[in-house]
């Protein structure tokens, strides 16, 4: 019987699903302009893990956008973008935290709710934590380099609807932070939902 | 003439002799012994002077307020680097908080270097070369088997990533330790369209680099060929390391005060270390 696994990932909310090698996961921007922090761990051995440094290097550019080959820390190949129709995807911007958004935007940003409190939760169900953090992706989040190195998270080029679909390589756990940051153009000030959906290719 | 180390004793007087070879890549023990310290930094002060040739690898525990100084000896080093909190290492160097908070992704004079739990690990407190890397992090066993044929740690050209894999180690860290690194001395340039352009060598020689601890930091330091670098041969050229004591940053410090996020990093990096 097929494989079809479908699930709306509620606003600020983390998910994780392994990903098995030949599957697809398609991840749908519902709302529009809705960052989807996103982490990669080969499912048998995690200390195999995403490396945005990998798979920038092999493609010689900083975005994410289809036929990108998203690469490990051990230089193997984990998934692939199969199908974008966003445009492109950052990876250079790491994930929000309680603690850097107080660097960012004020102490008073303390207590809000981060994507690395997302994914130091969602980790601990898979027996992983702080560690295990490292580069990670921000699907639909748009972060440009200007030519005397500014970079910044501006507004968003996902719109509602948009979605792009990744095939596995190797058995991939996925860990998703749907970003709850609201200090920021991430989310358009306003964290959605987004929906994955997991088939066999 | 092959010695006669027949006996223990031969042996011991043989391996004895070679006390006090100086060699150019090596740590001066004891750093008093230090030879061409710079004139800026006091004689008294150093606590670590070190050079590294291509391939080899650091690393050390600095207190606050110590000062790290890179030396790009002939101009081909390329320093690909590692920090942590040395009392707690669990939190260490977040390039990607580096860049984003200070919005620019290109380090210098001024800038800091930021750990994943908002504080500051170390500030640039001089840079007369400008052109660092935070994009392509290590060079890797499989990254140098497709630049030079092999990259075994044990071969003649081994990565950054083992080298920094050795290193944290022998702390009790190790794989799932390795951060995403930054390369000194050498860049890679960001086009509009997203493309990494590598920045050929300028062959200045002496460029410093140096680095004031804010917190106690343990670094770690690989000077390797930079992923990027199009020259077919491996080559990196020698690395000079010298540490020194120093005041921790005063309240009037210009790069504390540079900017909001500077002084909120400060101002969290003050907190930790209330008591």
């Amino acid at each position: 019987m097929p494989t079809h696994y479908e699930f709306t990932i509620p606003a600020r909310a983390p998910w994780s699903h392994v990903v098995t090698k030949g599957q697809a996961i398609r991840i749908t921007d519902l709302k529009g302009n809705q960052a989807v922090d996103c982490v990669l761990y080969n499912a048998h051995d995690p200390a195999e893990r995403y490396s945005a440094s990998e798979t920038i290097v092999a493609q010689k550019n900083i975005f994410l956008e289809m036929g990108t080959i998203l690469y490990s820390n051990e230089g193997r190949a984990m998934m692939t973008i199969t199908v974008d129709t966003c445009g492109r995807h950052d990876t250079s911007g790491g994930a929000c935290s309680c603690e850097s958004n107080t660097l960012r935007y004020g102490h008073h940003t303390r207590h809000q709710h981060a994507c690395v409190e997302n994914f130091l939760y969602e980790l601990a169900r898979h027996g992983l934590g702080k560690r295990d953090l490292v580069s990670n992706i921000n699907w639909f989040m748009n972060v440009p380099v200007l030519e005397d190195g500014a970079l910044g998270i501006v507004d968003g080029i996902s719109a509602p609807g948009k979605y792009l679909e990744l095939r596995a390589q190797m058995d991939t756990l996925v860990v998703i932070s749907n970003c709850p940051q609201i200090n920021n153009p991430c989310n358009g000030f306003d964290p959605t939902p987004v929906q994955v959906v997991i088939q066999d290719h | 003439m092959e010695a006669d180390l027949s006996t223990p004793y031969r042996a011991r007087d043989h391996a004895r002799a070679k006390h006090g070879t100086v060699i150019e890549a090596m740590p001066t023990i004891p750093v008093t012994a230090a030879h061409d310290v710079p004139a800026d930094i006091e004689r008294k002060s150093l606590i670590w002077d070190e050079t590294l040739a291509a391939g080899e690898y650091t690393s050390r525990v600095l207190r606050r307020g110590s000062r790290l100084r890179m030396i790009n000896k002939l101009g081909d080093a390329c320093a690909q680097f590692l920090a942590y909190n040395a009392d707690r290492p669990i939190e260490r160097l977040n390039v990607a908080d580096t860049v984003k908070v200070q919005w620019n992704a290109y380090l210098g004079e001024g800038k800091l270097l930021l750990s994943d739990m908002g504080r500051v690990l170390m500030s640039i407190t001089r840079d007369t070369c400008g052109r660092h890397d935070t994009f392509c992090g290590a060079s890797s066993e499989w990254s140098n088997t497709r630049l030079y044929g092999e990259g075994a740690n044990h071969s003649p050209f081994p990565s950054a990533r083992d080298r920094f894999l050795l290193a944290l180690q022998k702390y009790g860290l190790g794989k799932k330790d390795i951060a995403p690194s930054i390369s000194f001395f050498r860049s890679v340039r960001i086009h509009e369209d997203g493309s990494m352009h590598f920045v050929a060598s300028a062959s200045a020689a002496g460029q410093v680099v140096e680095l004031r601890a804010e917190m106690n930091v343990l670094v770690i330091i690989a000077n390797c060929p930079h992923v990027l670098d199009p020259n077919p041969q491996y080559t990196a050229t020698p690395l000079r390391v010298i540490g020194y004591r120093g005041p921790v940053a005063p309240a009037d410090d210009s790069i504390r005060n540079a900017g909001p996020e500077n002084q909120r990093a400060f101002e969290n990096t003050d907190d930790y270390f209330l008591d």
